[in-house]
């Protein structure tokens, strides 16, 4: 569904991410992960269509995303953006319902929408709050109720993408595990995910996926199973780790010596 | 419980669900009001105007029938109706000029005197005044010159910044560029009028100073044609903006991403404020506050959703300048006070006591 081919993105003179090239389908959830300006946001506003790419293709549903239409593509995908810069004192209830800006799909249907969205995310009780007096983490899970919003339903647009720049940042453990539930949930509706992720547990539950950067090159590439190990961990973030699997699931332990 | 309700910010605006089902009579009663103040505008005044005889030329203008009093037809129509009509107009094209500029560039303060159309305006009246001020005062179909002077000035500097902050190949407006160089344009145009103030004689530095603080009292039907078919033009652009207005609010590249097409939307808003203020201030002089305060005060009783905001800045805007030229012309009648320094004196209690009683707003 999604493609990227062999993709370079130049910034300057420097290139910010050199020759990567994914697969996504529907279904999946894919992580990206690396150090601090591995380029993995460059990568992301790539497939967004923010930044032009210096070399490769991206290809969304079989055809390249620069012919996708803006507000078409917009009905097929949503980003989650690391910060949010509303300053404004829209309710819960508008920003969520600023996800069917690219729909028409009628009043009614919207609110439905809103109302669901909103009680996935568990923000139902802030509906009539100002976003501006909200914590962290709520605004957080406000901005995730609106970006779901943007792509709730199959009818409207299909495949759909979910792309997510870092989700779990600002939350407590409990909504991190809440809002990872959620993504999956919308994994198992026929979305593809895309996220951007540091939590290498959160990876290691929930992502199918993983691909890692470094300087804007692939180190690895495939699945969390096979490929998440505590060598990788410490070529990327020069960090201490224990990958261990226990019942089943696994899990990264920090080992500091 | 006691805890959580204290807790709760303290919040002015109506909720956004109460908004959208009144709104047919929030804004109905909005337009009433604005009438009442225009009728109010035509009964006083140096000559009072009963109501009774008010009525009676209404009556008679409704059934096309001819005037007996001649004294309140003269008065209300070749003086205080296009004046009146002029004061709407032109605090409806600020506001909603004002609200939109806010929106574009996420700033609750920022003003289109910012991007420099106050500034370029300003400059573009002393030229004519200090250099043409003699010879030519007729100008063009009852707009005088130096409102054709402000005006080219307001569109000269509102180019000037659009295209040092828009990246040549690009094409991309940076908002923030757009504001450094706004303060800018707007020194270097503020420094030309004072040079211009600093060779002037005494009349035209009277004539300057009052232009600066803004005056309707040369109201035509001319003028209030002009105006009024601006603020059509100018108020369906920007209405038909409001998603993504609302959108921008989010930040560009997430505007962007729900699917607005942000550098199209931006030169077109740019385009109306330029056109809207620029033809504001050429016809009413520098009119302070109203532009930054209304859709302020708007959005604190409403909220930020531009779908409201516009259309009731502009008639919140349009009564507060109604209302601010009556008591200009008649607080010391027969003398006349700048309608700019009225709009001051009544917008900025009322701002502040607002702010007082938000403390969650930003």
């Amino acid at each position: 569904m999604l493609e990227l081919k062999n993709i370079s993105v130049k910034k300057g003179e420097a290139f910010i991410v050199s020759d990567v090239s994914l697969t996504l389908k529907a279904g999946e959830i894919l992580s990206i992960i690396g150090p601090n300006g591995a380029g993995k946001s460059t990568l992301i506003s790539a497939i967004l269509g923010d930044v032009s790419l210096a070399a490769g293709q991206i290809h969304f549903a079989r055809s390249p995303i620069q012919r996708w239409p803006l507000q078409t593509r917009a009905c097929h995908m949503a980003c989650l953006p690391q910060t949010s810069a509303l300053s404004f004192p829209f309710t819960v209830e508008e920003v969520v319902m600023l996800g069917r800006v690219p729909h028409s799909s009628g009043a009614k249907a919207d609110r439905i929408i809103v109302e669901q969205a909103m009680a996935l995310m568990d923000i139902g009780y802030l509906y009539g709050r100002p976003y501006t007096a909200l914590s962290g983490g709520e605004k957080q899970r406000t901005q995730l109720a609106r970006v779901m919003t943007q792509i709730w339903r199959t009818g409207d647009a299909d495949p759909r993408l979910l792309i997510l720049d870092e989700p779990t940042s600002s939350l407590d453990l409990g909504h991190k595990q809440q809002l990872m539930a959620a993504v999956k949930y919308f994994a198992e509706q026929g979305v593809a995910v895309l996220m951007i992720e540091h939590d290498l547990a959160m990876v290691a539950n929930y992502a199918h996926q993983l691909l890692a950067l470094q300087c804007g090159h692939t180190v690895a590439y495939g699945a969390v199973e096979s490929h998440l190990s505590a060598a990788l961990i410490k070529k990327l973030f020069d960090a201490d780790t224990q990958v261990i699997r226990h019942g089943g699931v696994l899990n990264v332990v920090n080992c500091e010596l | 419980m006691q805890q959580r309700l204290l807790n709760l910010p303290v919040n002015l605006h109506i909720s956004p669900r109460s908004v959208q089902q009144y709104w047919p009579w929030l804004i109905g009663l909005a337009c009433a009001l604005l009438a009442i103040l225009i009728l109010l505008a035509l009964t006083v005044g140096a000559v009072a105007i009963e109501p009774a005889s008010l009525w009676q030329w209404l009556q008679a203008r409704i059934r096309g029938l001819a005037v007996q009093d001649s004294q309140t037809q003269l008065i209300v129509e070749s003086l205080r109706l296009p004046r009146a009509l002029l004061a709407a107009g032109v605090g409806a094209l600020l506001a909603i000029c004002g609200a939109a500029a806010q929106g574009l560039f996420r700033n609750p303060l920022a003003d289109p005197a910012l991007i420099g159309v106050s500034a370029g305006a300003a400059a573009g009246a002393s030229l004519v005044i200090v250099f043409l001020g003699n010879t030519l005062v007729a100008g063009w179909f009852g707009v005088s010159l130096i409102s054709l002077g402000a005006f080219a000035g307001a569109i000269v500097v509102v180019v000037a910044v659009y295209r040092l902050a828009t990246d040549r190949r690009g094409g991309a407006t940076s908002v923030a560029t757009m504001l450094l160089a706004g303060v800018a344009f707007s020194y270097l145009a503020g420094s030309l009028s004072n040079v211009l103030k600093f060779i002037s004689n005494n009349d035209q530095l009277r004539q300057l100073s009052l232009w600066h603080m803004g005056g309707l009292e040369a109201a035509n039907f001319t003028q209030v044609a002009l105006v009024a078919s601006v603020l059509a033009l100018v108020g369906v652009s920007l209405y038909r903006q409001h998603k993504a207005l609302n959108a921008l609010l989010l930040g560009e590249s997430e505007a962007r991403h729900l699917g607005i097409n942000v550098k199209r939307v931006k030169s077109r808003i740019i385009v109306c404020i330029a056109a809207g203020v620029g033809v504001a201030v050429a016809l009413s002089g520098v009119v302070a506050f109203i532009g930054l305060v209304v859709p302020h005060i708007v959005r604190m009783l409403l909220g930020p959703n531009h779908k409201y905001l516009l259309p009731m800045s502009a008639c919140v805007g349009a009564m507060l300048l109604v209302l601010a030229d009556t008591l200009a012309r008649t607080l010391i009648a027969p003398t006349e006070l700048p309608v700019g320094l009225m709009t001051a004196v009544l917008g900025a209690p009322v701002f502040i006591s607002l702010l007082r009683h938000r403390k969650d707003y930003q």
